[in-house]
């Protein structure tokens, strides 16, 4: 699968992983809502996590660009769950108006995917995932 | 305006495409967390400012940004103003609202980034173009100071 957004999207087994590492450029924006909708298309999956602990910010564009990847995700049978925006983004969305609705959240990828019926279980002394 | 006496040279930078808004986020950040900004007022100003490049490009044609340390009677604070040539904003209340959009934004932007900052004014220039300032300051002051 050809990625013009650089950005790996994660097959987990029927669940889909992106993470996004670092601040997003306009047009990776873009090209990501595209490969993940291509993903999800060619995959079959029924979920979608987006783990954005990463991200420094959030503007208008990139909360449009999320709020449709997981509107097209869901026209194709599968729910977006955004796990670990940092506190500042959060409290700057909901000043900037942008609450995203249709966004479901978790705390971390593990809790995301308990959400949709798969365990990540510990292994070794690691911390878990988006923790 | 503010009329806080500046401290030091402006940083100025272009917005001619989209790579550009990543400069102007960066050095906003940059400047801020260097005046003390909290997170949280980092988060705000830079997400303003990145609200206002979009804008500066899609609405004014591109333009150029001008980021400049102030020094207030009570700590640092930082302005940042975008300037275009571009056809001006025909009503600006109507641009303030939640909603108004005529480009492919949420309709967040002027309205938002106004909220998003302690400091905020439109210039407009009689033969089109226009200037946005918004400016906050690393120790909060009460509203209304300014802008």
């Amino acid at each position: 699968m050809t990625n013009p957004s650089s950005i790996p999207v994660l097959d987990l087994g029927g669940l889909l992983l992106v993470s996004i590492q670092g601040e997003l450029p306009d047009d990776a924006a873009v090209a990501l809502q595209e490969d993940v909708t291509n993903a999800v298309a060619s995959t079959g999956s029924r979920g979608l996590i987006i783990d954005i602990s990463a991200l420094e910010m959030v503007d208008s564009f990139l909360a449009r660009v999320l709020a449709e990847v997981a509107a097209s995700s869901r026209l194709l049978a599968a729910r977006t769950v955004l796990v670990g925006m940092r506190p500042a983004v959060a409290i700057t969305l909901v000043e900037l108006g942008l609450t995203l609705p249709g966004l479901d959240t978790a705390r971390t990828v593990t809790e995301a995917a308990a959400g949709f019926g798969v365990s990540i279980a510990r292994t070794g002394g690691r911390e878990e995932w988006g923790a | 305006m503010t009329s806080v006496p500046e401290r030091a040279e402006a940083v100025r930078l272009p917005i001619r495409g989209d790579g550009d808004l990543t400069a102007v986020r960066h050095q906003v950040r940059a400047l801020a967390r260097e005046l003390g900004f909290g997170l949280v007022q980092q988060t705000k100003i830079v997400t303003a400012a990145s609200e206002l490049a979009r804008n500066t490009l899609l609405h004014g044609g591109g333009g150029e940004v001008e980021v400049v340390r102030l020094e207030g009677p009570s700590g640092p604070g930082l302005r940042v103003s975008f300037t275009d040539s571009g056809p001006g904003i025909p009503d600006v209340e109507r641009a303030l609202q939640d909603g108004f959009s005529t480009a492919n934004g949420l309709g967040m932007g002027l309205g938002g980034a106004k909220r998003l900052v302690q400091e905020f004014g439109i210039e407009q220039a009689p033969g089109g173009g226009a200037r946005v300032t918004i400016a906050s300051w690393a120790v909060s002051r009460p509203a209304g100071f300014g802008a």
